[in-house]
This record gives structure tokens, sequence and C-alpha cells, in this order.
């Protein structure tokens, strides 16, 4: 997804400094999800698939509320309930609405090594632009939330924009709009996070639960995307939230220390290259029929 | 609602309770989750399953469907036991204080009745449920010889005994307090299945807000149908309401009895007369008994009844002019004052005419037609087998709908063989009419908020507007009459239709005939106002019995006045930050936000609490004046001692509901539903609501314990609605096919997994689906047996994409459900009946 007014401040697989880098200060924008006064009406749900044109897909019944197991390619936004039975013996009916996390530190465009196919803007917002992307998957890996999911037809991988071409109009996203309990907001991350503690110490001292706090994982440099949650010691009861997320070590490595091996890798690959074509020759091309078209897709 | 929604934001407690309004009504319940966060409020969720309500709530108890009133009943008493009551505001504004008439038992002295049961014909005589104030003779009887009229009873006594020490042992505070005695914590536990510990931390967290008498802070009771869909759904309300009053939280910003409406107009269409025994604006229909129009207003038209120092406004006292102006609005110049205002062409509601027996008569015959619209009959009432016998027995049946429902293809329903199919003799016409984005028009909520909205798209192709097909139906009926006459043309002949399109009227122009105009020049006599002939009212005080106003429904007058049509402002600003938004949209009656908000304040009329100020008493102007529109005679000064319930004769809150309030006494008692899992703990020998009847068609069975071991209620899903949304491919995908939702521990039992098929069976149908397997519901303990419970979300049938699909078992939730009714509103219960559940 392209956006104009929206720029770029790291880029994947790109060498060098990013164009107009710190030409202007920008907030980094945040969403706060308070889980505690989420009722699961899944409004933010078909408010993503409408304002992204996304289209309607088969579900089955799962024994569950949760409208699908995990996220899809073309379904970015996803409640999902969990039934908690706690010590005393009461239940907690647990709903997270899950999507991407905009991570400061975004795994999945650390292991992107198509140039330009994930972006994060100055605001925050990681992106992905699909016309630059390989289809490699590597984005998928990098991701410790699992969010990123490929289009098996296209090889394009797709997930919540954070409704970038919206945030770039000054509206708040399509899933902030439509929710009618206010448990979603929008704003700076210095706002949010400000709303987020402050509800949280509402919920400490006057409801009955002293563990309630933020969830903004240092793992990932803090997210663009912060939860308040009843139990904070315990975020993997919210659909497995990982309590202390990270980029793989895989990824780190990869595009880290290891990096020079990869570099090593490509020149010894390219060497090979030049080898087998002195010993063997141009390759003789063969006719390809090419695939029925399968109608547009995102 | 006697509040509204954005009133819940100023509540300090929320007791939720048959109802689920964060699945069923998640826009207003945002209103609940405000109060929680800028007042940290309390909610307490009562619900036989743990729903998206319970999951925000700060208590939740899993309740027994259909045992609501013990559970109330024992909240009263804990509260009076603890002294959590509002003494001031129940000797003041109820009837706690006044002494009632010597006759009158209780049913733990007489056999699980109340006084004066007819057990051969299932009614009361209600005459001992009467105030004491010195004998007075019965009404006399108006018109001997009618059938359907029952033995006139007492008046209310003028002048009312009373003793506001509150120690008298007849008066409604004792007789309260020892009615509800019984209604002990182990008692609750038996009946509800809530354990004792757990019944008594709501109790006590409810009444909390009222703890020693402080009146600082307020309190809400939130219901929807989980408490009207019941043999006693009535009584279940009037519990709540007697709580409330006994708080004193009724009228107070944050406090009142509040019901949410399941549709967007619900509220529109009950105040319109949607309901056989009343005209709009809950006026009384007449009746064969009453013979002529002052009769029927003498019998409609209470006359104040309270302690002799006290005033009463008693505003139905004004019944006659309201009604008078309704006749002006509907036959115009052909109402006079010497034709009794056109009394002969109303027509006289001589028997019920409720949903349940409107089918009971299709079911036997009686009824040759039906016309259909904005419902889907035969998978809204209770039995869809009987419903669909029906409509089998019709010559005819009319639909309008946009989709292709149940009601239009009852022919077809599973089961129905192709040979069965071509015995069918109905006709069915199908009318392609406009779904809601395609009409303009108001909504009233359930706030009594009148919203005015636009059309946003044009019907496609060949629909129509209801009203045009309805306008369409009437004329050429009309043109019949005139053409060919008839036994008594003038009622259809007279009717007022003066719309700029007779064909299709414009819902403005109906709009402005329900506010009511001036039809003569006419002059308020204090302020000297004058409004000329033809103009819009300002408002129902300006209506007259002398034929000057006409009015087409008296609680709508001030919604389109000749400052245009109220109900189209949208003035979000709220000065006093109380959520009254005095202008936006219109609410009846007169703008008001919190009904007998004159409650808000004590005797001398000022606020019992200084931070939420709704109106007060303003000792320089001798006027009463707020942030809402006082619900109160403006210039009554507190030390008349004007009673703030101005609707009631007696002025003030009915703690004890005399005579003929309602069928089933004057207390409500706890009864069993009508399928029950055990005999009534209080009186085994009275299990049930003993005023409701069975029907007895070859289609009504009922069911017992013996067959059907397990408790069943329907309920609602956030995403869908109705049964409209199985149209719809989002709501589809959101939740794609129906499901039996049962507890773990249950489906444990039965070795049955979530996903698997199960086939639930009552004494009247089956229904199969998958199940969805859950902790949300557990096994209860209901008088010493372990019971178990389920719930069924109701929005499929035999027409929808996944239906037509073939994706799911193409069956209606309600051919379960047993046709039994409430007796005071004909409700059926829906919820707490009978089944046993097998895998399949």
């Amino acid at each position: 997804m392209s956006q104009a007014t929206l720029r770029v401040q790291k880029m994947s697989g790109h060498a060098g400094s990013v164009p107009g880098q710190d030409a202007q200060r920008e907030y980094t924008v945040c969403k706060l999800i308070d889980t505690t006064t989420c009722i699961g009406c899944k409004a933010c749900e078909v408010a993503c698939m409408e304002w992204n044109d996304l289209p309607f897909g088969e579900t089955v019944f799962d024994n569950t509320y949760q409208t699908m197991p995990e996220t899809r390619w073309n379904y970015w936004n996803l409640i999902l309930f969990d039934e908690h039975e706690k010590e005393d013996g009461s239940l907690m009916w647990l709903m997270r609405k899950n999507q991407c996390m905009h991570c400061a530190d975004p795994g999945c465009l650390a292991a992107c090594p198509a140039d330009g196919a994930i972006v994060q803007y100055t605001n925050g917002i990681v992106d992905f632009q699909q016309a630059n992307c390989i289809g490699c998957g590597y984005c998928i890996t990098g991701c410790p939330f699992d969010i990123p999911k490929m289009n098996p037809k296209t090889n394009r991988v797709f997930k919540c924009t954070l409704c970038a071409d919206r945030v770039s109009e000054s509206l708040e996203p399509a899933c902030i709009k439509s929710c009618p309990t206010g448990c979603l907001h929008f704003g700076s991350k210095e706002d949010m996070l400000d709303i987020a503690q402050k509800r949280a110490k509402q919920l400490r001292d006057d409801y009955n639960f002293p563990q309630a706090g933020v969830y903004d994982p240092a793992g990932v440099g803090g997210t663009g995307v912060v939860y308040v949650l009843h139990d904070a010691t315990k975020p993997e009861l919210y659909g497995g939230l990982p309590s202390n997320p990270t980029i793989p070590w895989s990824v780190k490595l990869w595009k880290g220390p290891l990096k020079w091996l990869g570099n090593v890798a490509m020149v010894g690959g390219l060497l090979g290259l030049v080898v087998h074509y002195l010993r063997f020759g141009p390759k003789e091309r063969e006719e390809t029929i090419k695939e029925p078209h399968e109608g547009a897709e995102p | 609602m006697t509040n509204g929604w954005v009133d819940i934001k100023n509540t300090d407690m929320m007791l939720i309770m048959g109802g689920n309004p964060a699945e069923n009504h998640p826009c207003g319940f945002k209103w609940a989750i405000e109060a929680k966060r800028t007042r940290s409020a309390k909610l307490i969720s009562v619900d036989p399953r743990f729903t998206r309500t319970s999951a925000v709530a700060d208590l939740f108890c899993q309740i027994r469907a259909g045992t609501d009133i013990a559970f109330l009943g024992g909240v009263i008493n804990y509260a009076i036991e603890n002294n959590r009551i509002a003494k001031d505001y129940i000797i003041n504004y109820t009837n706690a204080a006044f002494v009632v008439d010597g006759g009158f038992k209780l049913p733990a002295d007489t056999d699980g009745v109340f006084s004066g049961f007819d057990a051969e014909k299932h009614n009361y005589d209600r005459a001992s449920w009467n105030y004491s104030g010195g004998k007075q003779a019965p009404a006399a009887a108006t018109s001997a010889g009618q059938p359907a009229a029952p033995p006139p009873l007492p008046p209310l006594p003028e002048k009312v005994e009373y003793d506001l020490t509150l120690q008298n042992p007849n008066c409604v505070f004792q007789l309260l307090k020892k009615h509800y005695s019984r209604y002990t914590p182990e008692m609750i536990e038996r009946i509800t299945g809530i354990s004792k510990e757990q019944f008594i931390k709501a109790a006590d967290m409810y009444t909390s807000i009222r703890k020693d008498g402080d009146m600082k802070k307020a309190g809400t009771i939130i219901y929807a149908v989980g408490w009207t869909q019941h043999s006693f759904g009535t009584q279940i309300i009037r519990t709540a309401a007697m709580l409330q009053l006994l708080l004193g939280n009724v009228g107070r910003a944050g406090g009142g009895v509040n019901a949410l409406r399941g549709h967007s107009n619900i509220q529109g269409a009950t105040d319109m007369a949607g309901l056989f025994d009343t005209l709009p604006g809950y006026l009384k229909v007449p009746t064969p008994a009453d013979g002529s129009f002052d009769a029927w207003m003498k019998r409609a038209t209470p006359t104040s009844s309270k302690p002799a120092p006290w005033e009463s406004f008693n505003y139905w006292g004004n019944t006659p002019k309201f009604t008078v102006s309704f006749m002006k609005t509907m036959y115009g110049d052909a109402a006079t004052k010497q034709n009794e205002w056109a009394y002969d062409y109303l027509p006289k509601v001589d028997r019920d005419y409720s949903w349940v027996n409107l089918w009971n008569n299709m079911y036997n015959g009686l009824i040759k037609g039906i016309f259909a619209f904005g419902m889907n009959g035969v998978a809204i009432g209770p039995d869809s087998k009987k419903n669909i016998d029906a409509l089998k027995k019709t010559e005819f049946l009319v639909v309008g709908e946009i989709y292709p429902d149940e009601t239009s293809e009852f022919w077809r329903s599973p089961g129905i063989s192709q040979e069965e199919m071509k015995q069918i003799q109905t006709t069915v016409y199908r009318l392609p009419c406009a779904g809601f984005a395609e009409k303009d028009g108001s909504f009233t909520n359930s706030a009594r908020w009148l919203l005015w909205k636009n059309a946003a798209v044009p019907t496609p192709g060949d629909c129509r507007l209801d009203q045009a097909v309805v306008a369409q139906i009437f004329l050429r009926v009309r043109a019949l009459y005139k053409k060919d006459g008839g036994k008594f043309p003038d009622p259809i002949l007279k009717l007022t239709w003066n719309y700029t399109d007779p064909n299709n009227p414009s819902l403005a122009e109906v709009l402005k005939e329900l506010n009511g105009k001036a039809l003569a020049d006419l002059e308020d006599p204090a302020t000297k106002t004058q409004i000329k002939a033809g103009q819009q009212l300002p408002g129902f005080a300006w209506l007259k019995d002398d034929g000057t106003t006409a009015c087409g429904n008296w609680i709508y007058s001030g919604s389109f006045t000749e400052a245009g049509n109220q109900t189209a402002r949208r003035d979000p600003s709220d000065p006093s930050n109380m959520g009254v938004h005095p202008g936006w949209g219109w609410s009846w009656p007169a703008n008001r936000r919190v009904l007998y908000n004159r409650a808000s304040c004590d005797v001398d009329g000022k606020p019992w609490d200084a931070t939420r100020r709704q109106v007060w008493w303003n000792e320089g102007t001798q006027k009463w004046v707020g942030n809402d529109v006082p619900d109160f005679k403006a210039d009554s000064n507190p030390k008349d001692h004007m009673g703030p319930f101005i609707m009631n004769p007696e002025g003030v809150g009915r703690i004890f509901a005399p005579l003929s309030a309602f069928a089933d006494g004057p207390f409500p008692e706890y009864y069993e539903p009508f399928e029950s899992p055990i005999q009534n703990p209080f009186h085994p020998e009275r299990t049930h609501n003993p005023v409701v009847t069975e029907l007895k068609t070859a289609d009504d069975k009922y069911g017992t314990v013996k067959d059907f071991p397990v408790v069943c209620t329907t309920f609602r899903l956030t995403e869908h609605y109705h049964y409209w949304t199985k149209n719809n491919p989002m709501n589809v995908q959101l939740v794609p096919e129906p499901f039996i939702e049962m507890g773990a521990e249950m489906a444990n039992d039965m070795g049955i997994r979530g996903g698997e098929k199960v086939k639930v069976s009552s004494a009247r149908g089956e229904y199969i689906a998958k199940a969805m397997v859950t902790k949300r519901i557990k096994p209860m303990m209901i008088d010493g047996k372990k019971t178990y419970q389920i719930g069924i979300p109701f929005h499929w049938g035999y027409r929808g994409i996944a239906e037509d699909e073939g994706k799911t078992a193409r069956m209606l939730v309600n051919a379960l459900t047993p046709t039994i009714v409430d007796p005071n509103a004909h409700t059926p219960e829906f919820k707490g009946f009978l089944v046993k559940v097998e895998k399949v």
C-alpha cells in the first residue's frame, strides 16, 4: 500500500539512509486496546473488512464465539475468545482484539530481504508494500505475534496496515471508529500509555484486579498497539499473547552478526553460476503455459 | 426505560438481569462502560449463562431461568433486614405507609395464593386488594346484559388510611416485610441454584448504595425480554420496580427501571398501540360493556386516592382530553359532541386479541387471512409447528418483506411432504417492501427518544414503502364501501386521510398528525399565549375535551410543533453534563429524559445528591426548574406534599399494586415456570402462577421433568439480528450456523464433544444443531437435585444463505417453546421450559 503523504523511516533490504529521513518530527501513533472493556462484539472485525474491501470468506463452527482460528491474509482483525477459570473458581471470558502490533522494532521488517517490501513510517506504522514483495515468507518467520499471512494464490503477504490510508488523512483506523464501548483508543503513543496506565491503576484500586497492567513489550522495542490487561503478569491467557516477544534468533543472526555469511554465500553462489555457465553454456528456454487468471486479488 | 441510555453513565451500580446488553445492545452498552470508567461503577450480571455482559461484570450469578422473582424478593428481604432502604423516600414517595384493607391475605396465609382466588375459574376477585379508607359501594355496573363484563370492583378510597411510622401491621411496608421475610438466602439457593454465599454477595453489593440509608448514590436495574418472556414476566418487573422504590432509586439520575427494547422501534410500536388493549398513548380501549363514550371515560379516568393532607396530580385525570383529541384526529368533523365523538366508529375489544390467541384462533379456523408486515410470524411465536399448522388453515396470507422468509414459505417448511403441500390451499401474496435504510420516519428508542432518520437509498425495483402498501389497501376498501355500501360504512368513509399523496402518505405528515393541532383559536388563561386554528400544538398541556384540539397520540404531542420536526434535531450539546442533551431528538413526555424526576429531590425540593442535580424547587420563582424538564406540576410548592408519581392516582409509587392493576397479585409471589424441574418450595401444591391456563388444541403439549429433565432458554447473539441476517454474508461469516450451548460437565456426562450434533426435544418438537461446549454454564443444585441448563440462540430457520445451501439443519428454535402466556402482558414463556438432550 503506497502512501504519498506518509514518510518512510526504516526500509527493508535497503543500503544507506532512508530518503527524507528526519526532515520533520512526527508523533508515533498508537492504538490502545482495553481488554477489560471489550465486549467481543466484532464491530472492529466488520469495520476492518469493509474499509479494506476484503472479501467474505467461509467459516466453520468450531465450538467458540471466535470467528476463525487465526487471522487470515484477508482477515486482519480478529477477536480471540478465551474462557479462563480463576483459582477461586470464578470464570473470566477474555476477549482480545488481535492484529498487527506495529512493533517499534519489527521482526518482519528485519527478516525481509526484498528492497522496500516492508516499511516503517515515521509515525511508527509498519506497512507491507506488496508490489515489492517477493513472496519468500521470511516476514512470517520474523513476526513473534504470528500475524503476516500469505495469499497462496498470489504469494503475497498481507496484514493490518493500521489503516495507514486513513491515518495519513487524519482519520482514526476503521476499527477504532467502529468500537461501541470505547475500549479502543487511538492517538500518540505517549497519550495512549497515559490513558492505559490510568485505567490499569483504576482496575488495581477500584476493581478486584491487583495485577492489572499495560502490555507494551520491550523485546520488540515497544509496540504501536498496547493493551490494558486484567492480569499483565499472564498475557498468555489472552489467546497466547507472548509475555516477552522478541525477534527470532535466526532473523537476528541473519540480519546481524551473520550477514557477512550471507554475503559470502551470495558471492559463492554467483561464482558457482559463472562456473556453471562456463561449463554448460546458457539454458534453453521451454514454452511455459500460463495459468488461467484467477480473478483480481488485492 | 424510566431513565435512558445516556443516563446510565450517571450510575454507581448496575444490576443487569433478564438482559444481555453487551451482546444485544452493544451501542447502548457504551454508557454502562462509561459509568465503570468514569465513576468506577459496579456491575452485577445475573443470567442463566455467563454472557459477554457477564464478561465485563464485577459479579456474576448463574441463575436458573425463570427464578428471578425469588432472587429479587431475596434482595428486598436483604435490604429491609440490613437497613439499606430509603426511609424518607418510601414514607413520602411510595404507598409504604398506606394501610391495606383488613380482608387482604398474603400467600403465606392462604395456601400459596392471595385472598380472593377462585380455583374453578383460575382468577381472583380482587376486591380485598385495596387500601383501607372507609368502605365505598362498588361502582355501578355500566351496561347490563353485555357479555365479558367483569364484576365491578370497588373504587380506591378517596382518603386513604395511613401510618407514617410504618408500624401498623397492615400497612404496605409491614405486609411487604412479612411477605418477603420468607425469601431467605437458603430458599434462594434451593430455587435459583445460586449459592447462599454468592447470593449474599450480590445482595450486599447492590444494596451497598443505600448503606445506612445514605441517599447520595444511585443504582439502576436493566432488563430485557429475559424478564418479560415468562408466565409471570410482569411480576418480575414489578419486583424490580418495588426494589427500586424501596432503595429510592426511581426518578434519580443513574437509577430507574430500565427496559431495553429488542428492536429499533419497538418502543414506538407500543406507544402507537401495537397492543390490542390500548389506543395510542396507552389510552384504554373501549369494550362492549362500556356502551357510551361517557361510560368509557368514567371507567378509564381515575380519581385521586391519597392520605387526606397530601396532594395528587393524578395526570390520567386528563384522559377525556387525550381521548377526544384522538377521536378528532381519527374522524375530524365527523366526531362531534352530539355523536359522542364518533364513539360508535371505534372497534370495541370484546376478548383477548393478543398474539397467542390470534394464532390459536387461526389454528381453530376462526381467522380467514393474515397480513404479516415487519415480522416473521411462524418464527417468532412459540410452538412453530402450531403456527405453521395455523397458517395452513387460512385462505390467504399477505407478507410484506425484503427477504423470502419462513412465514411466506410456511408451506414448504421441513417435514411437509410433496403430497401434503398440494393439500395446502392458502394463497400467499409476497409483497416486496422496503428495508430500514430505504425508509424515512422516526425511531422511538428504549429511552423514549424519537429520532428522525432520512432514507439512505431508494427502494430497489418494484419494492414499495409499507405505508404505501397499507394506504392502497385502505383506499381500495374505502372505494368498495363507497360503491357498494355496507353494514356500517361510516368508520371507513369518515376516517381522516388528508395526506398530500393519499396513495403514499409522507411519514412527516403522519408525525404532524400525531403531534396534533388546534382546531379553533386557543388561549392559555394563565400566560395569555395564543394558538391560531390550524397551528401545530406545542404540547399535550393544550389538549381539550371540547373538540377544539386534535392529537393522534398525546404522549407524542410536542414532537412536531410550529418550530418544525423536533425529532430531527441534532444538537449534541449537554450543558449539565448529565447526559440530558435536550436538543438531540425529542423524548416523550414533553422532552423529559428521566421520568418522575421530582423524586430526585428530598421533600423540601433539594436534590438528594448535589453533584447530580436534575430538577429542584426554586424558592425565588416558586417554580420547579432544572437541567431536565421537571416531570411535575411546575408550581406545586413542596409544602403541599404533592406526590412525584403523577401518573398514579395516589401520587406515590406503588409498592402494593391495588385492585385491577395486576391479574395475579398486588405483590409478586414466586411461582415456577409452567414447565419446571421442581415443585414450588414455598407451596408445593401451588407450583405455577395460579391464574395461568394452558391452551387445549392438539398441538399444545406440555412436558414434565420425568421426560424432559433439562432447563432450556433461548437467546440472541451480537453477530445476528433476529431472523434477518442469515441472509447477509457478513453476519453468516461471523457466526455461520446454529448451535446449542451446554456446560462442559453436562457434555462430559453425556459423552458429547464440542462440534458434535445433538438433538434437543421438548413436548412440542425437536431441534438439531452442533454443541457449543463451554465452561460458561455450570450444573446447578436445584432443591437438592443436580440440574442442567442449556441455551439456544434462535437466529436460524429454513430460509437463508447457509440454509439454502443445505449447510444447516433448517429448523426453528421455537419448535421447542410452549404456548403459555403471562396473564397481564400476554407474552409467551420463551425462557425456562423443559427439554431433553441426546447425542445424534
